[in-house]
């Protein structure tokens, strides 16, 4: 196939920060307001562009928090050695400039007319597009049946924890915490291993539509687990994040 | 450096393509293995981009950026097709 | 139209006053040292690992791993220039100057194409790899050189950027024309000096 050199389209866009909202100590959700936003599906993600004053860029993407129809938000985790996260979680305020370019994503997305069962499988800031489809099929009033499990180090490193509680009609949250437990914890602890999924997972006889969202790590053992309880490949979407 | 997927680069091959890739098929030239972009092994900023197989290793795509031109290099695949007769 | 500043965004720094001379033009300094590679980290098993000095098909010396440790190395501190805009300052490296390796074979080649485990591969002047200008580097910062870094061995060429200083590297071949690597091939300039900011080809 052929090489070609391009020059690239102007479709960053201009937002402007309208809420910078705690959900944990490392993370915040960043309310947008996009003037030319196109609307967005659950589970896409935007890029968003930083200048410095002398010029020097850095882009990284992030999922978008929200549902389609809602405004856009995405929701960001800080990163100690991070060139970009330390700044939009710490910096970053109300009324303040982002570029950023989207929505992004014809894959790792889910809208209702692409069923289920849904198994939603999140390793820490991976519940982000997640939470996304969860809201999606909320605001749509979906019955397609959902299984959340969502891996965290801590209790206080869930991310929406109190929305994620809340869920019911047909969605089954379950929780696991890697690192430690509080005092009379119920849900799991431990890595979201093949004899966790295996407890969770919906048959693969049923044909579940799967999105895992986590660390490249994490990505790939959940995903080899499902594999090996009978999930086609082809019906596992994954979508790896990064470090910096 | 962690690999990421072609999840990463959807905003990148969306300047260069004028279109979302991320669910376009990919026919690996070396093993023929056939994979969406979202589902490849991308390594990012290395200085440029480097797309791999994940079922061989072998590399499918790299995009450099320079002097404002995405030049992209598909001779790694021998098919990528968007599914839209385009 | 230029895109808007971020208020209040920095992170790799501006050189500092009596660092501007060793900061090229262009150039962050930066806090740690980013990890890039283009494809996955090899592990050779060090009983596998050979460097060779290879010229039109034949490997005319090659040494084992115990072999290259037991040549006269040197410990450097040099700056080093990423062309994705980084320097980092007073980097301590352990190595074996190519000089030395060049040095036991006899050849008038004047280039070399360095190879790695992986496949990458990047292109050099020899004059540019002698007289005290390179080395097969095998420690880093006191420690053997991590995988992630290029372990157990990288090529350490630092007045060019540093795609040049390929990871993993496993030998030279000696060339009679300057013949691109893995980069050069994509647009990245041939030489890559980044006092002169070649980056690119044409630059």
């Amino acid at each position: 196939m052929a090489t070609a050199a391009v020059r690239g389209r102007l479709i960053w866009q201009t937002a402007t920060v309208t809420s910078v909202t705690t959900e944990t100590d490392a993370v915040r959700t960043i309310g947008l307001d996009v003037p030319d936003w196109p609307g967005h599906q659950a589970g896409q993600h935007l890029d968003v562009r930083l200048t410095a004053e002398d010029g020097y860029t850095a882009e990284r993407s992030y999922s978008i928090a929200t549902a389609a129809g809602e405004p856009v938000a995405i929701t960001v985790e800080r990163l100690d050695d991070g060139e970009v996260s330390p700044y939009l979680t710490e910096e970053l305020r109300a009324g303040d400039q982002l570029e950023l370019r989207g929505p992004i994503g014809g894959w790792f997305v889910w809208d209702t007319s692409d069923g289920g069962p849904l198994l939603l499988v999140a390793g820490g800031s991976g519940i982000v597009p997640l939470r996304a489809i969860l809201r999606h099929r909320q605001r749509t009033g979906s019955d397609v049946p959902a299984r959340l499990l969502y891996s965290s180090r801590t209790l206080a490193d869930v991310i929406y924890h109190s929305e994620l509680d809340q869920c019911r009609d047909g969605v089954e949250v379950s929780y696991t915490l890697t690192r430690s437990q509080p005092p009379g914890w119920t849900g799991y602890s431990g890595r979201a291993d093949a004899a966790l999924l295996g407890k969770i997972a919906w048959p693969a006889g049923q044909h579940p539509l799967t999105f895992v969202c986590g660390p490249t790590s994490f990505v790939e053992a959940v995903a080899g687990s499902l594999v090996a309880l009978g999930y086609p490949a082809g019906r596992v979407k994954t979508e790896r994040f990064g470090g910096t | 450096m962690v690999a990421l997927d072609g999840n990463s680069i959807g905003g990148l091959l969306l300047e260069v393509f004028g279109t979302d890739m991320t669910a376009a098929q990919t026919i690996c030239a070396t093993c023929g293995a056939a994979a969406p972009v979202a589902e490849t092994v991308v390594y990012l900023r290395v200085p440029g981009t480097v797309v791999r197989c994940r079922t061989c290793g072998s590399v499918l795509m790299i995009i450099a950026q320079i002097r404002g031109m995405s030049c992209v290099d598909l001779s790694g695949m021998s098919a990528l097709d968007t599914g839209q007769g385009g | 139209m230029s895109p808007p500043v971020s208020r209040g965004f920095r992170h790799f720094r501006r050189p500092a006053a009596g660092e501007q001379d060793r900061v090229p033009p262009g150039q962050y300094v930066a806090k740690g040292f980013p990890v890039l590679s283009a494809g996955p980290t090899p592990h050779t098993p060090l009983p596998e690992w050979t460097f060779s000095i290879r010229r039109a098909g034949e490997t005319l010396k090659a040494w084992t791993w115990d072999e290259f440790q037991a040549l006269p190395a040197q410990d450097v501190t040099v700056d080093i220039h990423c062309v994705t805009r980084w320097t980092k300052l007073d980097t301590m490296w352990r190595g074996v100057p190519v000089d030395t390796l060049l040095g036991q074979v006899e050849h008038d080649a004047p280039y070399v194409l360095a190879f790695s485990d992986g496949g990458y591969t990047t292109n050099l002047p020899v004059q540019d790899v002698t007289s005290g200008q390179a080395w097969v580097a095998f420690g880093y910062d006191g420690q053997p050189l991590a995988a992630e870094h290029g372990g157990p061995a990288r090529l350490l060429v630092p007045h060019l950027y540093f795609w040049k200083s390929a990871k993993w590297v496993r030998g030279l071949e000696l060339l009679d024309h300057n013949q691109p690597g893995f980069w050069e091939n994509y647009g990245y300039h041939i030489y890559g000096d980044p006092w002169r900011q070649q980056r690119y080809a044409g630059d």
